[in-house]
């Protein structure tokens, strides 16, 4: 491995102030970056650990209704929160239904967030990547690409975010807050992530030593809670990144959709919110006319990125049963089979 | 292996004999207690860490190297390439016997297949080997890769698998075709696939000037040590390999490779002890592979459903400078009653490592297709697939003719669907959900795999405290050699297992022949076997002959050995132990050897083969196609069952395995370049919990005389065979669509 720094701030200021230098990065649990260290792929001077800055590890319930979520907050702690997991079920099953137990025990909220894509070129250095390398190409673009994006991408680059945990947030409204070397701002997650463009090596909107330190659901996401499911189709029953997956998201009064939430994962360089589709469900019935319509609207602009049209259709269908499954409310309990279609199975037979 | 300290465990309960109970392993503790050592736990003082790099091209040649980068790396040795290195004494592209493949080690610029090692970096620590084998930051020449089953002109190769003829038949196929009232002609397509075992290949080499210490795993110690004897010109007992543990090789640990090689090699450079073990992506290239397949079945039947031809032709693909050819039409030899059979294979040769036999080589990729053509066949002729099956049931082997030394399918048959309630099973696809909507199919398929036998020795000891010691070197992969072959020894031996010191995993004890083909159990038990009746003949000998010992004139048939004790047949209450005849005699201890061997003659006259019957459920999501196996039953005739839990864990391996192989694994090729894009463990599917459904798995009874003298079959591979078609023909039977294409992806069932 490449020699490098190796600091561990103690506070939040002297974090930004270490990482502010060209070559650092943070690390929280490491369990992307570590390994696109070791694959080469990553190759930082400075390692800045965050993981034992004070204060950043809090699930706080905010006087307005809103809940703050510190980034060092583990996947699987913050999904167990019996409390946020009531009032955010979305959430709570979007995290189970990544990765395994042991990485979402290690997994931070911050490191979620801005987990690299897992575009097999741009983990494998002897190929052309504009990620990667400003500029050298996309060799995903006419290779392996049955899992690339259908949504946002341009020809410099067609890679998805793989995160769970950032769609149901995305449909939420969640908030980022930030410290960075000229102090605290807070942008929308929808801001946080960008399509690629021309600069696909550009992933995010923030600035060398920008640290997060923090994710805000407003008051609003909580008003959701009876009808918010993730589903999350996936080529093995568990441990698998989503081949498309959606959160929907429903407040249903006396048979009417007042307000409907609705993103997608695995579809773009970002998690995909589909307002479009939002708008044609409100104020009309939760019917699966309602859901086709929302659903054609979700993904009038897709278009195939090579091999993978039939993720169109397949997230057309996601969208639907996702939809379907908020109406039908929240189960009572988080299925063991977190996200997926098999989730309500109960494993009787009509012959 | 003193260290090994199996005995320690708690005594094993036993009732009569050994074999037959379901013990438990007896490495088991360490293993749990992490106190197994595995090759790459050896640390000899003043080991160095060596790391290859390896090509990211499939063909081309290495044009340059720097070597002045990695070697200013603090904590760099020394960097090997093409001409830095010790000489070997032969040219490792001469293959001196049909079990030596060509390796690359470093013997010229030429890059033949992504992954191929080019250079090895050898440091004080293996993150500075690391390091430097990434500043070597190679330049290639680069020619276009050789890509996939259409990468050129297709030839007939001399022989597929190991030795077998390319072309078989009986029969006239195109006859029994034109005269079929139903015939179906599929292609069906199986992807590359890589054997993962969670070990990846290591090695620790210590050279003491021209003597040899390895610790390695292998599948194959005798193999191996007569490998590295003649590329370095040593003699054989200037070797010695410890494997006492595996942490899986399903024939990738087979036969020497490349990268232990270049340990060894390493060390020599040095002059130091050297561990090399491959990252996991590293083993996607020069460690062998399952090659991919594209086989086309066509079958007739008459208006009564029976078979009248079946004509299984399978492509494949071998790497560009050696030959493995996965012999996956054979697959259609022995299951079906055809009176016209037909099987051949042609080949492309690709910029891939050399394939190689992993778990079930061509049983496996043969299997699927076949099991999946037979369903094809039955639905076409509206027959249930179980009754399809039965009516062509093989009372012979079709492709020979020659009887079975044994078969209890019927009884699998039976069995595996009344445990599964297959009766049920409507004809028609797409007729069953559960109470959330979702699609219920159920398939089956039927399994088999050949009992071979190899050859082996094994030393038996008889010693005057009563004790008895069996030595063979034999190989661990998991499987559990150090409890059945104990378990063995201890019958043998007329001992409790408590009593034996059971030797194996080591090159200074007698060939055990390789962990392969699953017939390891078979042939070092049989070794074994011969090994503890000599050692009791001769104890015998000193006690029928000696006028003070109560066995004096029984002759040596007259006695039997129990329980560390010689009794007379006629009379069971006169006898004496052990320890009494040797101490009466004057002696510490008796020894005698014993071989294993296959026997020619029941081989010409029998076909021997393991079979089964598996039965599986699947769930798919109607609209977004999505596939989960939610039951598997299989049931299995093996001939003896040495140890049932172990058979049982293999078994179930072997099916989950199966289930993979339909729905999960595949190594994804980029087609310009010919690299593996999903190397490493995250993207290379292979099933995990939530993917395997409650395994159920009956062993059936089954007597065989001929098989071995222990009428033991083998069982290590035989799970997949069956498990991978029924699994598919579920998917099928659920929704209708039949995909020919492994494996089975979500996009196929959206349609
Ligand atoms: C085999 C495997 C399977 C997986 N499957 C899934 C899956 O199905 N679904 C899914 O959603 N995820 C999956 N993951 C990804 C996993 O969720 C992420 O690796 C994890 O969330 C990253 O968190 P971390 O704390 O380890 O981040 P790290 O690896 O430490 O960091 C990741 C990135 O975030 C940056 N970073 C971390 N914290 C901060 C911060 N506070 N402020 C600014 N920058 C920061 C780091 O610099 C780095 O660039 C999988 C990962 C693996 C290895
Ligand atoms: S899709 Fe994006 S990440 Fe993948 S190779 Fe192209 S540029 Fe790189």
């Amino acid at each position: 491995m490449k020699q490098f720094d190796y600091v561990r701030p103690a506070t939040v200021s002297e974090a930004v102030a270490a990482a502010a230098q060209p070559g650092a990065v943070y690390l929280a649990a490491g369990t992307n970056l570590l390994d696109l260290m070791k694959g080469g792929v990553s190759r930082p001077d400075r390692l800045v650990d965050v993981t034992h800055l004070d204060g950043l590890d809090r699930i706080e319930r905010l006087a307005d209704g809103g809940i703050r979520i510190g980034a060092l907050v583990s996947n699987a702690d913050l999904a167990h929160d019996a409390d946020f997991a009531k009032s955010y079920p979305a959430v709570a099953e979007a995290l189970l239904s990544g990765a395994s137990a042991q990485l979402r025990n290690a997994a931070s909220v911050g490191g979620n967030l801005l987990q690299r894509t897992r575009c097999a070129y741009f983990y494998d250095t002897a190929s052309r990547c504009n990620k990667r390398e400003a500029g050298s190409g996309c060799d995903a673009r006419d290779g392996e690409n049955r899992t690339h994006a259908v949504l946002g991408w341009s020809e410099n680059c067609i890679a998805t975010h793989p995160s769970d945990f950032c769609v149901p947030l995305v449909a939420l409204d969640a908030i980022v807050e930030i410290e960075g070397p000229n102090g605290r701002r807070e942008i929308a997650l929808d801001e946080l992530h960008r399509l690629p463009g021309d600069t696909p090596e550009r992933e995010s909107a923030l600035e060398p030593g920008d640290l997060i330190v923090a994710v805000r659901l407003p008051p609003a996401a909580r008003g959701f809670a009876a009808h918010a499911r993730y589903l999350k189709v996936r080529d093995r029953t568990s441990y698998a990144f989503a081949v498309v997956s959606a959160a929907a998201a429903l407040r249903i009064e006396n048979g009417k959709i007042m307000e409907a939430r609705l993103a997608l994962g695995g579809v773009a360089a970002k998690p995909w919110r589909a307002r479009a589709a939002e708008d044609v469900l409100k104020d009309v019935a939760p019917t699966v006319d309602a859901f086709q319509e929302a659903a054609s609207r979700a993904l009038a602009d897709a278009k195939p990125s090579g091999d993978n049209a039939f993720k169109i259709e397949l997230a057309r269908r996601i969208v639907v049963r996702a939809l379907s499954l908020a109406a039908a409310g929240t189960p009572a309990r988080i299925p063991a089979l977190p996200a997926s279609p098999f989730a309500s199975t109960s494993g009787a037979i009509h012959a | 292996m003193p260290e090994l300290n199996l005995t320690s465990a708690p005594a094993h309960l036993r009732h009569g004999s050994n074999i037959g109970q379901p013990l438990t392993r007896r490495d088991g503790v360490l293993k749990a207690k992490g106190q197994a050592t595995y090759a790459a736990d050896n640390h000899p003082p003043g080991m160095l860490f060596a790391v290859m790099a390896v090509a990211s091209i499939s063909r081309g040649r290495v044009t340059s190297l720097d070597v002045t980068a990695a070697k200013r790396h603090p904590g760099v040795i020394d960097v090997m390439t093409s001409n830095h290195k010790p000489e070997l004494a032969i040219d490792p592209e001469i293959k001196t016997n049909p079990f030596v493949f060509r390796m690359e080690v470093l013997q010229s610029n030429e890059v033949r297949y992504a992954n191929q090692p080019i250079a090895v970096v050898i440091a004080e620590t293996l993150e500075a080997a690391t390091e430097g084998a990434a500043l070597l930051a190679p330049r290639y020449e680069t020619l276009p890769a050789l890509v996939g089953l259409d990468a050129g002109e297709s030839f007939v190769p001399p022989v597929v698998g190991v030795g077998n003829p390319t072309e078989n038949h009986r029969g006239d196929v195109e006859a029994g075709l034109a005269a079929a009232d139903k015939r179906i002609d599929a292609v069906y397509e199986t992807p590359p696939q890589y054997h993962n075992a969670m070990e990846p290949h290591a090695i620790v080499a210590a050279w003491d000037g021209d003597s040899l210490q390895i610790d390695m795993p292998t599948q194959g110690l005798m193999l191996s040590l007569a490998r590295v004897a003649e590329l370095f010109g040593i003699a054989h007992d200037k070797i010695h390999i410890r494997s006492p543990f595996l942490g899986g090789g399903f024939g990738s640990k087979g036969l020497m490779a490349g990268p232990p090689v270049l340990g060894i090699m390493a060390a020599k450079l040095v002059g130091k002890p050297v561990k090399l073990v491959l990252r996991r992506e590293q083993m996607y290239g020069p460690v062998g592979h399952r090659a991919p397949t594209r086989q086309r079945l066509r079958i007739g039947t008459d208006s009564e459903g029976r078979l009248t031809a079946l004509d299984h032709h399978a492509r494949t693909v071998s790497s560009t400078f050696d030959d493995f050819y996965e012999p996956a039409a054979d697959a259609s030899h022995t299951l079906y009653a055809a009176p016209a059979i037909r099987t051949s294979h042609d080949a492309v040769r690709v910029n891939t490592g050399t394939p190689l036999f992993m778990r079930a080589p061509g049983e496996a990729t043969g299997s699927i297709a076949l099991e999946s053509a037979i369903d094809e066949m039955a639905w076409a002729c509206g027959i249930d697939p179980l009754a399809f099956r039965l009516k062509n049931y093989a009372e012979v082997e079709p492709i020979t003719g020659k009887p079975f030394s044994s078969k209890a399918l019927r009884a699998c048959y039976e069995q595996g669907a009344a445990r599964f309630g297959w009766a049920k099973r409507p004809l028609q696809p797409r007729q069953m959900r559960d109470d959330a909507g979702l699609l219920v199919g159920w398939g089956m398929g039927t399994a088999t795999f050949p009992a071979l036998m190899f050859q082996a020795e094994a030393r038996a000891v008889l010693r005057r405290d009563g004790s008895g010691a069996m030595e063979i070197g034999a190989h661990d992969m998991g499987q559990g050699a150090w409890t059945a072959l104990a378990q063995i020894a201890a019958d043998e031996l007329g001992l409790d297992i408590d009593h034996v010191d059971f030797k194996a995993g080591s090159s200074d004890l007698p060939d055990a022949g390789i962990a392969g083909g699953s017939a390891h159990t078979a042939t070092a038990g049989a070794a074994i076997h011969s090994a503890g009746a000599a050692v009791i003949a001769k104890l015998a000998d000193f006690a029928t002959s000696d006028e003070r010992s109560p066995l004096f004139g029984a002759g040596n048939a007259g006695v039997i050995a129990r329980d560390g004790r010689l009794i007379r047949r006629d009379d069971e209450s006169r006898g004496e132990s052990y320890a009494e005849i040797l101490a009466r005699a004057g002696v510490a201890e008796v020894e005698a050897r014993g071989t294993g061997a296959p026997n020619p003659a029941a081989m010409e006259e029998y076909a021997m083969h393991a079979h089964g019957a598996v039965f599986a459920e699947v769930k798919v999501d109607p609209e977004l196609g999505q596939v989960r196996v939610t039951r598997m039953v299989g049931a299995f005739a093996a001939g003896r069952i040495v140890n049932p839990r172990m058979v049982q864990s293999q078994l179930f391996g072997g099916m989950i395995w199966g289930l993979s192989f339909a729905l999960h694994e595949e190594a994804i090729t980029d087609r310009r370049t010919g690299r593996i894009m999903n190397a490493n463990l995250g993207e290379y599917h292979i099933p995990v919990n939530a993917d395997v459904p409650p395994l159920d798995v009956i062993t059936v009874e089954e007597h065989d005389p001929h098989v071995n003298a222990l009428g033991i079959k083998g069982v290590g591979e035989i799970g997949i065979t069956g498990s991978a078609g029924a699994v598919a023909n579920a998917v099928w039977h659920a929704t209708g669509v039949r995909v020919r294409r492994f494996p089975i992806r979500i996009e196929e069932l959206l349609k």
